[in-house]
């Protein structure tokens, strides 16, 4: 586990970058590791951010299918929000662990 | 007279309709099981159809041979349950069951229809599923004309049971080619939503690494949206495509609909259960076993068969309206075949990840993680295991909840 800094903010970031303590996480943080994954949020970005991170406390599972469902974008429009690997990018910057499969 | 009812009677129906009938007095419980399928399948077995090592017979027998003196079996279609009620009506409607406790264990299907293109003119011609018979049949058949080009092993989405089962099939794929002769003529791809073989750390190293050797591509962070079956390829939702010449496909996995229609399940009609109690989340006297579940552990028989103890425990505390104390640590494990004559062998549970060692006890016989001949021999024997003894509410000389003897964390 390491420290890193995000818009002056330490937080505790595992090997792969992502919060181990999703408490530590705000919206200037958020933006933070945007930039760094060359993304600028919009209110869209936080809207979505927001239901992962609900979905997280909930406990349910974070999946494309649950994106489609969410009623905030289809899946194509997650995918133009945050290219390349969507899941794991959005939660990174949302400041939850990446969608662990339970297989 | 109090009434327990099952609703499916595959692998974890009918082990829990024997292990409660061994428990419950006949005098004061009767048990009710109801599936709307005459014949039972080994699943496990459906691996090694398409490759000639299994047919359909070696992997269906009639329920009816497992289900115990006792336990009234009833054939018909399950169409809703009403929980506020306690009963279930089946045939259509037009019959209606009453229980005290009800268990569901209605499985988890394959559902091809939620990917466009999935069943489009080339299903079971070139694209095939292999979990169910059909489809295992009908890829054993193409096989034999398939003389080289791409075979792309694609997994849809999660959850589906049996995860490791695609790896399992393409380790067979390339001991199936090599031992034709054509091995060099065939491209084999596996094209995961994951972001590598497996989910784990320790068991991906291992994996990855046998996939290396074997020369087998894996495509990973691939979420299929279409499939084009003019181009034949396979398309995810930022247009990445594959092609494919023969697309052996893990689709959709989803609950029974019979769940949707009582209103019961999440998005993929699996019931919200307690991770340790087994109880049907706001449901006190509903039970739920096996992949009809949403636990958040694999969907396989060995979690049934564990998770059987423990739903068990805590059906007799609720029928004596005492609290309920089992709890189920989400202990699975799955051997993998890894070629005609090795596999390896996982077992983990909720907390901890697949760790090597040995397995079940300090002298083995089976190595965890290693790729061993008495793995592959251990798959096998299995079925008879299956038969004789797990389906039969047998205990099988091993632990219920995982154990962490006899397994050691690589520095």
């Amino acid at each position: 586990m390491a420290q890193k800094e995000f818009a002056g903010h330490m937080v505790d970031v595992n090997e792969e970058g992502y919060f181990t303590n999703p408490q530590q996480w705000n919206k200037e943080i958020a933006a933070a590791i945007a930039k760094e994954e060359g993304l600028e949020l919009s209110d869209k970005h936080y809207a979505i951010i927001e239901f992962l991170r609900n979905r997280f406390i909930s406990g349910e599972a974070l999946s494309i299918r649950s994106i489609n469902k969410s009623g905030i974008v289809d899946v194509k429009e997650f995918y133009a929000l945050f290219p390349g690997a969507p899941l794991k990018k959005s939660t990174k910057i949302a400041g939850i662990p990446k969608p662990s499969s339970c297989i | 007279m109090k009434n327990i009812l099952i609703l499916g009677a595959g692998t974890a129906g009918t082990l829990i309709a024997n292990k409660l009938r061994k428990r419950l007095s006949k005098r004061e419980w009767s048990i009710t099981i109801v599936d709307e399928n005459k014949e039972h399948y080994y699943q496990p077995g459906f691996l090694f159809i398409p490759f000639g090592i299994y047919n359909q017979n070696d992997v269906i027998k009639p329920k009816a041979k497992f289900i115990p003196k006792g336990v009234d079996f009833i054939y018909s279609q399950i169409d809703k349950i009403l929980p506020q009620e306690n009963k279930v009506l089946i045939a259509e409607g037009k019959r209606e069951l009453k229980y005290d406790f009800l268990i569901i264990a209605t499985g988890t299907r394959i559902a091809p229809e939620e990917t466009p293109g999935l069943l489009g003119e080339l299903w079971h011609k070139d694209i095939f599923d292999f979990y169910t018979v059909e489809g295992a049949v009908a890829l054993a058949e193409r096989l034999k004309s398939f003389n080289g080009g791409k075979l792309v092993v694609n997994i849809t989405e999660l959850p589906f049971k049996c995860p490791v089962a695609p790896l399992e099939f393409i380790f067979l794929a390339d001991t199936y080619f090599k031992k034709r002769g054509i091995r060099d003529q065939v491209e084999l791809t596996l094209v995961t939503p994951l972001p590598g073989a497996f989910t784990k750390p320790i068991a991906t190293k291992m994996l990855s690494g046998l996939m290396e050797e074997k020369n087998i591509k894996i495509i990973p962070d691939f979420n299929i949206a279409e499939v084009d079956n003019q181009a034949k390829k396979i398309l995810d939702y930022e247009e990445k495509a594959v092609e494919f010449d023969i697309l052996v496909t893990i689709p959709t996995n989803k609950g029974a609909d019979m769940i949707e229609r009582s209103s019961m399940g999440d998005d993929l009609n699996f019931v919200p259960t307690d991770k340790h109690t087994l109880q049907a989340v706001g449901h006190k006297n509903i039970f739920v076993l096996g992949d009809a579940a949403n636990l958040p552990t694999s969907k396989a028989g060995s979690v049934a068969h564990f998770a059987a103890d423990f739903l068990e425990e805590n059906l007799m505390s609720a029928i004596k309206g005492e609290p309920l104390k089992a709890k189920f640590d989400g202990h699975a494990n799955c051997y993998i075949v890894t070629s005609y004559s090795k596999g390896t062998l996982i077992d983990f549970n909720y907390e901890t990840e697949p760790l090597p060692g040995r397995y079940p006890y300090w002298i083995g016989p089976f190595g965890l993680l290693k790729d061993t001949r008495l793995n592959y021999f251990g798959k096998l024997f299995f079925k008879w295991m299956y038969w004789n003894l797990l389906l039969r509410g047998h205990h099988l000389p091993v632990t219920s909840h995982m154990s962490m003897c006899c397994k050691e964390r690589p520095e």
